[in-house]
């Protein structure tokens, strides 16, 4: 199995407040990897350290992130964030901007302002996030004026449209009603032919269904990692287990 | 009779009741008291209006002593200040914004707009003074001189330099628009969410691109901003006449003095003896009214809608 992304002995802070606490983790590529873990557990922060959105807050991180054995904690930032791309928790559109541009934005900010390579990669990326039946026909519409599900999905495209090889979501769907979360889960599961895929979520059933493997934070520490049907099965640690059956978090 | 004081008692609390008309009545007077103003302002002009009708606002000679009132050169130079100020004060306050909003650490960020909302404060005769002792003489030895002797050729950059005229009062303007536009694009800024800044840099946008983004989400706002600032300057009065020469005069040349509906009223009211002179002195108020409450109207709207928008998404 060939791993994507290799974390190793990573720390995050806050000022002085560690919230991570040396996590080391090996995310293979072309897989769904999801994070768990109680509210105030570091998933979120691990996550954006991934993509070092963390620091933009002014936190830090100590440790080495290996994406096809480069270090990221040492490359531009923003060339990083080109390769890994991030879904955030609230849809966020761009209000000014119709969907076609919304989509179009991370190809221009790569420099690409040909319109005739712009909009076959814009259909395209609408149709891989499965909005393109839905928007093919208002796609001057502000990206603001459309269902949270849909903003959501028009996130997403907007994302791949930079061409990522890896994407982070961070509970992608906690903001939206069922049927919308049913459709981006049936999206992630779409996605991992392409992407490698880290999600955090808080939802232990969503983990099941869309991850083929699971980490458990707590308190800033990884608890286990494993295959997620071992992990909802049989996990390691008695506090996954806890975790896991609802006794805390 | 007590039947019904006993269902007002009943109903709701007799204090708050009271409260909510009292409060009500305030509210409303406010806006009562802006049409009883147009109104009188227009009662007081009858005699002007009846007399020169529209002409006035295109007639160039205003000349009180035979009694003829056009008061053309005088919007010219209210308008041209105005504008020209805003010109010069826009990418200095949008840059101002963005360094507060975006770029400056939290702890540059809270003294440096402190300091720019004081500068808001200074009562304008200060800024007027300082024009007369400092700025003047500073144009009429340096910045006249050098302009005709570089850009002459220009028609704006022509004449004698006496220091006092358009262009003073255009950079006084400018500098006191400044803290408004700065100040309230730095808010409107702010209002966009962080989500949105997160959304461009996660594309790989760099710093700038973010502000980009950030910068066309807010361009209402900063439009509005902008016309606050419009408004600001067109009915600034002391320090503008204090610089700008104070003669009703359309010329294409920077250097030579203007006047502005604002200062006219301030110099000329006392002097205005007759009745058709002050009838056209009123007149002139009424214009300006109009003017600034539309464009104020129009800006408040404006910074509204964006803090709104922001709020219900």
């Amino acid at each position: 199995m060939e791993i994507k992304l290799s974390i190793k002995n990573l720390d995050a802070y806050y000022g002085k407040n560690q919230v991570l606490k040396n996590i080391s983790l090996d995310i293979p590529k072309n897989k769904v990897v999801a994070i768990i873990g109680p509210s105030g557990c570091g998933k979120s922060t691990f996550l954006r350290s991934l993509n070092r959105m963390h620091e933009v807050v002014g936190g830090t991180i100590k440790g080495e992130i290996l994406l096809d054995g480069e270090d990221l904690t040492k490359t531009d930032p923003v060339l990083l964030r080109k390769r890994v791309g991030m879904v955030f928790q609230k849809p966020n559109p761009f209000p000014s901007m119709s969907i076609f541009n919304n989509v179009a934005a991370g190809l221009k900010l790569n420099g690409v302002r040909n319109k005739k390579q712009i909009t076959p990669i814009v259909e395209k990326c609408l149709r891989q996030a499965a909005l393109w039946e839905e928007v093919k026909n208002n796609l001057n519409d502000s990206g603001a004026n459309i269902s949270g599900g849909q903003q959501q999905r028009l996130c997403i495209a907007r994302t791949l449209a930079v061409n990522p090889e890896v994407i982070l979501m961070d509970e992608p769907a906690s903001a939206l009603d069922p049927i919308s979360t049913t459709k981006i889960e049936d999206l992630i599961f779409e996605l991992k032919k392409d992407y490698t895929i880290v999600i955090v979520t808080h939802n232990m059933q969503q983990a099941a269904r869309v991850s083929d493997y699971t980490a458990f934070f707590y308190m800033g520490e990884l608890i286990e990692f494993s295959d997620t049907k071992k992990m909802f099965t049989s996990p390691d640690k008695q506090q996954t287990e806890d975790y896991i059956r609802g006794r805390f978090g | 009779m007590k039947n019904k004081l006993k269902k007002i008692f009943s109903s709701r609390n007799l204090g708050d009741l009271i409260f909510e008309k009292l409060t009500l009545l305030f509210a409303v007077s406010v806006f009562l008291l802006v049409l009883l103003m147009g109104y009188e302002m227009y009662l007081g002009s009858k005699l002007s209006i009846d007399k020169f009708g529209w002409s006035f606002l295109v007639n160039s000679t205003w000349d009180p002593v035979q009694e003829i009132y056009g008061a053309l050169p005088i919007i010219y130079g209210t308008i041209v200040s105005s504008l020209l100020a805003l010109i010069i004060a826009l990418p200095l306050s949008i840059g101002v914004a963005i360094y507060l909003a975006e770029v400056a650490p939290p702890w540059l960020e809270k003294p440096l707009s402190f300091l720019v909302e004081l500068l808001a404060g200074i009562p304008s005769v200060i800024y007027g003074l300082w024009g007369i002792f400092v700025l003047v003489p500073w144009i009429r030895t340096d910045v006249e001189p050098y302009l005709s002797d570089k850009l002459g050729f220009l028609p704006f950059f022509r004449g004698a330099p006496y220091g006092f005229g358009l262009l003073a009062a255009v950079l006084i303007l400018s500098i006191m628009v400044l803290p408004i536009i700065s100040s309230i694009s730095r808010d409107v800024l702010k209002s966009v969410p962080r989500s949105q800044r997160e959304a461009a840099l996660a594309l790989g946008a760099t710093r700038w691109q973010s502000t980009m983004i950030v910068l066309r989400d807010a361009r209402s706002g900063i439009l509005g901003a902008t016309m606050l600032g419009l408004g600001r300057a067109i009915g600034e009065t002391m320090a503008v006449t204090m610089v700008i020469g104070n003669r009703a005069l359309i010329s294409p040349s920077l250097f030579d003095p203007s006047y502005t509906m604002a200062s006219v009223i301030a110099n000329e009211f006392t002097e205005a003896t007759s009745e058709m002179y002050l009838s056209a002195l009123i007149q002139l108020a009424l214009v300006l009214f109009v003017i600034t409450i539309i464009i104020n109207a129009f800006a408040r709207l404006l910074v509204w809608r964006m803090n709104r928008r922001w709020k219900t998404t």
